[in-house]
């Protein structure tokens, strides 16, 4: 009877409307059988805190193109822990140099893909981080 | 079990207000988690404690953004709002798009607001199986107002009639013409009727087609008969609307915000109605009722489906027997 599904909330801080990659990300986690919830554009670091607590969500996935990832990035982890979602995995997605990377994951961003990830690769870094929690 | 899931520490926390424990539940709850029986039990006992507004309608008629600005208007009140919206789960894939929430954003970071995403995890009719348990979290967290948004499949979504207080039909001026709002289905379980998107040509056409098409359900509308307990459980059993309740018609314009007030006053002119005429007793009776039949349906399903196997499968394909054999044995075994 339990149908336990695994739920992730695809978001997109700061102020870019470049919002195409996050779609197809949305579109590719759906096909995986995820429960995948999309909040749109120009969300604030709250905002998407506020939505991963009420929905529940296994995972948080950013989505972001304007150069700002090393600003909003550690923001929306520090608003999640601010809520007390201090375990939930969060990744990201954009134009991110490979040095950054380190950066951000100090910062409590567990991963993220750049432009020409196979989706099949997020699918599967999702399933191995989450399917054994769940 | 994590701390967090201790059931009493839960439901305490729940009724306190905390949306965090509420979001733990509402999981436990949809997940039909082992430990959610406990939390279900005692969060029903809160059963009825909110005015629960369905908003149903073809898909693209406006139902979010009109739920947003419902948020609005109950919290201008104080009204603390929850909101279940259900969108549909692939039946390939189980994965779903849930989307809803991408319309009551500015509501996002309200501590009196909370929102949760739904899928329809199998169940067709626009709802999930285990809505009234997340409805029932909802009311334990104090909210007074619960907006439940169906998949928007449109024409046969008619379980919401048995699961809110007040169905709010939601169509726009391009959805077609009288001959459409004359067919059955959930334009029959319509408490009250909104042409959203009423900037757009035709609203008055629209408005005017519906009054006409609901006008011809009251002429023709014969005595509610008696209903005995067993048909109450039966999947098409939605007790025909009492005719002294004539359901208005009202224009909006969702984006601007145009017609909502009138809107709020019309849903309050109903809550009165139900709570006055002992009708809101009778709606809450089958609103358990179907809450039962949800259960029952669910485990009885389940419970058969599991029983068929590999072997019988292949029993079928080689004719050695037939689905009504088959399932009889099913159901013996």
């Amino acid at each position: 009877m339990n149908q336990k599904k695994i739920r992730v909330l695809v978001a997109k801080p700061g102020l870019d409307g470049h919002d195409r990659g996050a779609k197809v990300i949305v579109r590719a986690l759906r096909d995986a059988g995820f429960e995948v919830i999309y909040t749109g554009i120009r969300q604030t670091p709250e905002m998407i805190a506020a939505a991963a607590l009420q929905e529940g969500v296994d995972a948080v996935g950013l989505s972001l193109l304007s150069g700002a990832h090393m600003t909003l990035f550690p923001e929306v982890v520090k608003a999640l822990r601010k809520k007390g979602l201090d375990d939930m995995l969060v990744f990201g997605g954009g134009i991110i140099p490979d040095e950054d990377a380190d950066k951000l994951k100090k910062a409590g961003v567990d991963r993220v893909f750049g432009p020409g990830t196979p989706l099949r690769e997020i699918v599967d870094y999702l399933n191995g981080k989450l399917r054994v929690a769940a | 079990m994590r701390r967090k899931d201790d059931p009493s520490d839960l439901i305490a926390r729940v009724r306190r207000g905390e949306h965090a424990a509420a979001a733990r539940a509402l999981t436990l709850v949809v997940d039909e988690d082992p430990a959610a029986d406990e939390l279900s039990r005692e969060f029903f006992k809160s059963a009825g404690a909110a005015q629960k507004i369905g908003v149903c309608g073809p898909p693209g008629a406006g139902k979010s953004t009109l739920t947003g600005r419902l948020i609005g208007l109950y919290r201008k009140r104080g009204l603390k709002v929850g909101i279940l919206a259900v969108d549909p789960s692939s039946p390939i894939t189980g994965g779903a798009f849930l989307g809803d929430r991408l319309r009551v954003m500015e509501h996002a970071t309200d501590p009196g607001v909370f929102i949760r995403s739904l899928a329809s995890r199998g169940m067709v009719g626009g709802l999930t199986h285990t809505i009234f348990g997340a409805i029932h979290v909802l009311e334990a967290l104090g909210c007074g107002k619960i907006i439940v948004e169906t998949v928007g499949t449109g024409q046969d979504e008619v379980d919401i009639a048995s699961v809110a207080d007040t169905v709010v039909y939601v169509t726009t001026p391009a959805m077609g013409d009288e001959i459409q709002a004359m067919k059955a289905g959930a334009m029959e379980v319509g408490d009250v009727f909104v042409v959203n998107k009423a900037d757009l040509a035709g609203r008055d056409k629209a408005v005017a087609d519906l009054r006409s098409a609901l006008g011809l359900g009251r002429a023709s509308a014969a005595p509610a008969g008696h209903h005995g307990s067993q048909a109450r459980l039966t999947a098409a059993s939605v007790e025909p609307r009492e005719s002294s309740w004539e359901p208005p018609v009202c224009a909006t314009a969702a984006i601007s915000g145009e017609g909502i007030e009138e809107l709020g006053k019309i849903l309050d002119a109903h809550l009165e109605r139900l709570s006055s005429t002992g009708e809101g007793r009778e709606r809450l009776k089958r609103q358990h009722s179907a809450e039962l039949r949800f259960w029952i349906e669910r485990r009885v399903v389940q419970r058969a489906l599991d029983r068929v196997t590999e072997k019988s499968l292949e029993d079928l394909l080689a004719h050695k027997t037939d689905p009504a054999t088959l399932g009889r044995e099913i159901f013996r075994s």
